[in-house]
């Protein structure tokens, strides 16, 4: 605990050091929020370093640019260094900080262990269910391998401490970077639009990025387009499939030209896609770059997401098929389930620090 | 047929030698490029740059107003108090547009012009990311056009004979051998000597210790002493150079652009005796601040103290070393170990002769002292509202001018006015031929760019009328 606090501080006094170079530098401004923060300051503050650190996309321009970066003795490496206030930021501020820290650390094992322990749960209560029932067909309705009070309580419940905890973290975060700012509902939905649009993971121009290799280029954006409104179409697809049955009374399965499965099918292709792509693209990535500290998230992350969105799609397909549907029933709940609980803790939760920065951001702007 | 290594051999790997080496290439030559620095320090000083001084006659999209050749070459025939070659310094201002558009097709990108903090915005066209990233540009596209980079190879000899290079001796650091290697042409783009502390020493004597370097380690000046040796035509004197106080923490090589300081026309600034020494508000900083390197360097041991006080804290650039701040004078005599009744002195003479005025800062205002043996001109202040703060300054070198003569096709000349044939020169290295003192913000790149593509197109020439 003391070794990992003093740790702390040598990362956030290192982190201070690079951006009191770059105040006095000033060549990369222009290339996304991060310099133009900085030079409305004189000095730093832990929590302008926590603004800064989430104001960054990691693309590694600055890196290249930097007549100051490794091997210079001055070893300004903003990329990597504010990964690592940004993985300090998310367990800092989170609700149960200690549970977050325990993730953090561990962030690839516990996701799939967490996983796993839900899977065998959920098995030990479908052939709690079943035991008697020799070989039944369920006929594509999922509600017979799990019944519906279970999957509906379960997850609302699990989706109302999730979002809960999102929120506080949010609000914990957004508290510590605004001082003194009135909010103004422009800036409020112009950092949720840069955010939204990825606005600074273009580049200078939308001439895209040095990530993951020394050479420009729009990819990564693609990929995290693909993964984010991947992902929002799967959620949407999800409500909207409570809304058919809960009130439409129509139970699945939906035909395929139906809303929810439309958007089901969609959003799962395209996660598959962003979060394969960006898996590659974090393979690739120039190792001078990375955070360590954020390593571990970062994959876990991509990895579940991927594991939910591949496991949807295959239940889509085999739904048919009694055996294989039992098994993908039970592990795409575990995966999703799995994926809620650590999102307060894990990078899912940067798109949130991303909009708290990115609001600070305008509200700054406009006030200059 | 005899046998070469290539028809192109460049030596250097700042932004002189990449200007060169594509033109050349563009020109269907087979280019190789010698840099003597490993690949993460590659590009010299060239690295450590920011912009680079254009004329243009109407706004462009990089560089706001306009600013004619006249205007520019007034600039820099003003700095250099009229030590300069007009026909070679107009030469270099009428191509400086086309070099923002070259940069620009060869992947080089620029800052907008009315980027916030920026006042040079009308003269000077500034990097989007600075020199490395100019310089990771033009790697990049020599790497695209089948240039070879050699790193770690330092040319270490050359050879003339008559009036055509014959060879070079070059330094594989790698596996430290030596060998000789012999191209159709050759182009120089080595730099200064201004990394080289015995040649500081030798020009300037002990005070040369007590230097820094503003940038590269690697500018040891070996193809400037070859061509001395080899009976090159030389300009300049080794003393020439462009010196400019900064943070005397900074390190010895390499501190660049960060170890600036911004203050001294703010405060007063004191020598190791604790005395003053020169007329701080002369004019604007960025107008003297060339001339205060020389002034420091010729105070005992080399050091200098820029002392303000919490007055006019916001009145500068943020720099990398955090100033030493005392509560009083004493204090402050304390930290910076210097005689405190003396320094108690100085800043009470001060004090008491500032005339009161309306202090600000942006133009030359009326604050002044009157009836001491040293003035202050301009923005003089008492200086009296504890916290007191204060930067030691010592002198550091940005690049020496002694240089080798070039004809307008970049030839190299001789003593005796015979001129090289496939022998080229171009960047610091020639700087000389046009400055041999003061100089004009971004001029150095200028220079180096103009002269880099020159060099670079009259040695594919060469090679073409002979036939090769
Ligand atoms: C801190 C700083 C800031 C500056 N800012 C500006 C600015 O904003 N604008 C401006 O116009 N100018 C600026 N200058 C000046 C500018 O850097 C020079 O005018 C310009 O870079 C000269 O380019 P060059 O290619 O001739 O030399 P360099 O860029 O110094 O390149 C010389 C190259 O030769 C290599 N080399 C040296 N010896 C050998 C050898 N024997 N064998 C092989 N290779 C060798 C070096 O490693 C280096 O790569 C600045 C200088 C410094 C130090
Ligand atoms: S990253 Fe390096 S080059 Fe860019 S502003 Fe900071 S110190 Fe300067
Ligand atoms: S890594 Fe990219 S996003 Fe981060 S500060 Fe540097 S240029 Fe900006």
């Amino acid at each position: 605990m003391e070794a990992n606090i003093q740790n702390e501080q040598e990362i956030y006094e290192l982190a201070k050091q690079s951006c009191t170079i770059c105040n006095s530098c000033r060549y990369c401004e222009g290339f996304c929020a991060v310099f133009p923060a900085m030079e409305s300051r004189r000095d730093f503050k832990y929590q302008d370093i926590d603004y800064l650190a989430n104001l960054c996309h990691q693309c590694g321009e600055c890196f290249y640019a930097c007549q100051y970066a490794p091997p210079h003795e001055f070893n300004v490496n903003i990329p990597s260094q504010f990964g690592d206030i940004r993985a300090i930021t998310y367990e800092k501020f989170a609700f149960g900080a200690k549970f977050g820290k325990f993730f953090n650390k561990n962030g690839f094992f516990a996701s799939s262990v967490l996983m796993l322990c839900i899977f065998v749960l959920f098995l030990l209560v479908f052939y709690w269910n079943h035991w008697n029932l020799s070989r039944i067909s369920y006929k594509g309705n999922f509600y017979e391998v799990l019944p519906y009070e279970v999957m509906v309580g379960v997850f609302s419940v699990v989706g109302i401490l999730v979002l809960g905890s999102i929120a506080i973290g949010f609000m914990n975060f957004f508290s510590s970077l605004k001082e003194k700012e009135k909010i103004n509902l422009i800036c409020v939905f112009q950092g949720i639009f840069d955010a939204l649009s990825l606005k600074y993971l273009g580049g200078y121009h939308h001439e895209g990025c040095t990530y993951s290799q020394n050479s420009r280029s729009n990819t990564r954006k693609y990929f995290h387009h693909f993964a984010f409104y991947g992902f929002l179409f799967c959620f949407v697809a999800t409500c909207l499939g409570g809304f058919y049955d809960h009130f439409l009374h129509q139970s699945a399965p939906y035909a395929f030209l139906s809303a929810p499965k439309l958007f089901g099918t969609f959003g799962g292709i395209f996660l598959c896609i962003g979060t394969l792509g960006l898996f590659v693209l974090k393979l690739k990535m120039d190792k001078r770059l990375k955070s360590l500290k954020s390593m571990g998230m970062d994959y876990a992350f991509i990895f579940s997401l991927f594991i939910v969105s591949l496991s949807g799609l295959c239940l889509m397909l085999l739904r048919k098929n009694d055996g294989a549907m039992v098994f993908l029933v039970l592990f795409h709940l575990s995966a999703v389930l799995a994926l809620f609980l650590i999102m307060p803790y894990g990078k899912f939760i940067h798109g949130f620090y991303r909009i708290a920065a990115l609001i600070k951001y305008a509200l700054e702007t406009k006030k200059s | 047929m005899e046998d070469f290594s290539c028809d192109v051999l460049i030596i250097g790997g700042g932004n002189a030698a990449l200007c060169a080496a594509l033109c050349a290439r563009e020109n269907h030559q087979n280019v190789i490029v010698l840099e003597t620095s490993p690949k993460d320090w590659r590009g010299g000083n060239s690295q450590h740059t920011r912009n680079l001084r254009s004329m243009h006659i109407q706004p462009t999209d990089v560089l706001s107003d306009s600013y004619s050749e006249d205007e520019f070459w007034e600039d820099v025939w003003r700095v250099s108090g009229g030590e300069t070659n007009e026909e070679y310094a107009r030469f270099v201002i009428s191509q400086t547009p086309q070099i923002i558009q070259w940069a620009k097709s060869h992947g080089v990108r620029f800052q907008p012009s009315l980027g916030g903090t920026l006042q040079l915005g009308r003269t000077n066209a500034f990097f989007l990311g600075g020199g490395k990233a100019l310089l990771n540009a033009y790697y990049k596209r020599a790497e695209q056009l089948g240039i070879k980079i050699f790193y770690e190879h330092e040319a270490i000899d050359l050879h003339i004979q008559e009036d055509e290079c014959k060879y070079i001796l070059v330094k594989d650091k790698i596996v430290n051998k030596v060998s000789q290697w012999r191209a159709k042409t050759y182009i120089v783009a080595s730099g200064g000597f201004e990394s080289n502390l015995d040649w500081l020493k030798e020009a300037w004597g002990q005070k040369a210790d007590n230097f820094l370097i503003r940038g590269t380690k690697y500018n040891q000046g070996l193809m400037l002493k070859a061509l001395i040796k080899e009976g090159a035509k030389i300009l300049g004197s080794p003393t020439q150079g462009h010196m400019v106080a900064i943070d005397a923490r900074a390190p010895k090589y390499d501190g660049g652009i960060v170890s600036r300081v911004d203050c001294v026309s703010l405060g007063i600034v004191v020598n190791k005796n604790a005395k003053r020494f020169y007329d701080e508000g002369e004019d604007f900083w960025p107008k003297r601040y060339a001339i205060w390197g020389r002034l420091v360097a010729n105070q005992p041991e080399e050091i200098a103290y820029s002392i303000t006080d919490s007055k006019v804290l916001d009145k500068y650039m943020p720099s990398l070393f955090p100033p030493i701040i005392a509560e009083s004078i004493s204090d402050l005599a304390k930290k910076l170990k210097l005689d405190e009744i003396i320094l108690k002195q100085t800043l009470n003479d001060y004090n008491q002769k500032v005339v009161a005025g309306n202090f600000n800062h942006t133009i030359l205002d009326d604050c002044k002292t009157k009836g001491l043996e040293i003035e202050k001109t301009h923005w003089a202040q008492k200086i009296d509202t504890p916290p007191f703060y204060c930067y030691p300054l010592r002198p550091g070198i940005t690049f020496t001018y002694l240089g080798v003569g070039v004809t307008k096709q970049a030839e190299v000349i001789k003593q005796n006015g015979e001129v090289c044939k496939n022998l080229f020169a171009a960047g610091e290295i020639m700087a000389g031929n046009i400055l041999s003192k003061g100089y004009v913000a971004g001029f150095g790149m200028s220079i180096g760019s103009v002269f880099g593509r020159i060099a670079g197109i009259s040695a594919a020439n060469f090679n073409t009328k002979r036939g090769w």
